[in-house]
């Protein structure tokens, strides 16, 4: 379990929910790829906890905040997705584009 | 130990692929689930066991929600026809895997510092002392982040909105 292990697997995960971000037209489907990014994020903090400075706490509070952070993201998501369906019907992401530059 | 690195890393990323490969929310929902709880297992791996174990317990619940949500507003849940919901899947494609091939690069090329210090006996033990003491304003704000996300989900989901039942839209 080297730290290169650890950021490839981060990268790929990252990676992948990033597709799905990007690619899916469901706002559920798009927050779950959000998801996955973080998902990333979790597994690259615990590798540099435990393969740089496991004496220091840094990289656990890292994963800490990450996990909080996924959990107010799927709340928020989900609260702007019940706002948007009941006023207009709405849950994809191309009839929500209203502030599209 | 290593082999169950990879083997949980390979199902983790498989089973993260499988969510926008399926043909249903619910088999999505649980795929994206499985992707956690391997990640879990790697925390679990890494000797962070109390944050292996709040990933792992956490992430069923969020996915037991998400698959509630799922039933609610999404046309197709059980996957009864074969669905596709994409746009521009060329360019995701193109973006997730230059983004990849980007970070792979950093990732060998970058010479990492070496391991410094052994972990603590507890590393909870050594969280919990971090955000009641010198990281106490990680954990401030935390908490602050998660009521005010308290207070905004609510205003935005309930029917009537911010001003009461005169002001819904």
């Amino acid at each position: 379990m080297t730290l290169q292990a650890f950021l490839l697997l981060a990268a790929a995960l990252f990676c992948v929910g990033l597709y799905g971000a990007l690619s899916q037209q469901s706002v559920v489907m798009l927050m779950m790829g959000l998801e996955l990014m973080i998902n990333g994020i979790v597994v690259a903090a615990a590798g540099f906890w435990h393969r740089v400075s496991p004496g220091a706490p840094d990289g656990q509070v890292l994963v800490l905040v990450a996990i909080t952070v996924m959990a107010l993201e799927m709340a928020m998501g989900f609260a702007v997705v019940t706002a948007l369906f009941r006023t207009r019907d709405v849950d994809m992401t191309d009839d929500a584009g209203d502030l599209k530059g | 130990m290593t082999v169950l690195f990879w083997v949980l890393a390979v199902a983790a990323v498989a089973s993260g692929a499988a969510v926008f490969a399926v043909g249903s929310m619910a088999r999505a929902t649980f795929a994206l689930l499985a992707s956690f709880l391997c990640v879990g297992g790697e925390l679990l791996l890494a000797g962070l066991h109390y944050l292996g174990v709040l990933v792992v317990l956490m992430m069923i619940m969020e996915m037991l929600v998400m698959a509630v949500f799922m039933v609610m507003y999404m046309m197709n849940p059980a996957g009864l026809m074969p669905m596709s919901m994409v746009h521009n899947r060329r360019g995701a494609l193109a973006v997730a895997g230059g983004t990849f091939a980007v970070l792979v690069a950093g990732i060998v090329a970058i010479p990492w510092p070496a391991r410094r210090g052994g972990p603590p006996h507890d590393p909870a033990f050594a969280l919990g002392q971090a955000i009641m003491g010198p990281k106490m304003l990680v954990m401030m704000v935390i908490g602050i982040a998660i009521l005010a996300t308290m207070i905004a989900t609510v205003v935005l989901a309930t029917r009537t909105g911010r001003y009461g039942e005169d002001g819904a839209r």
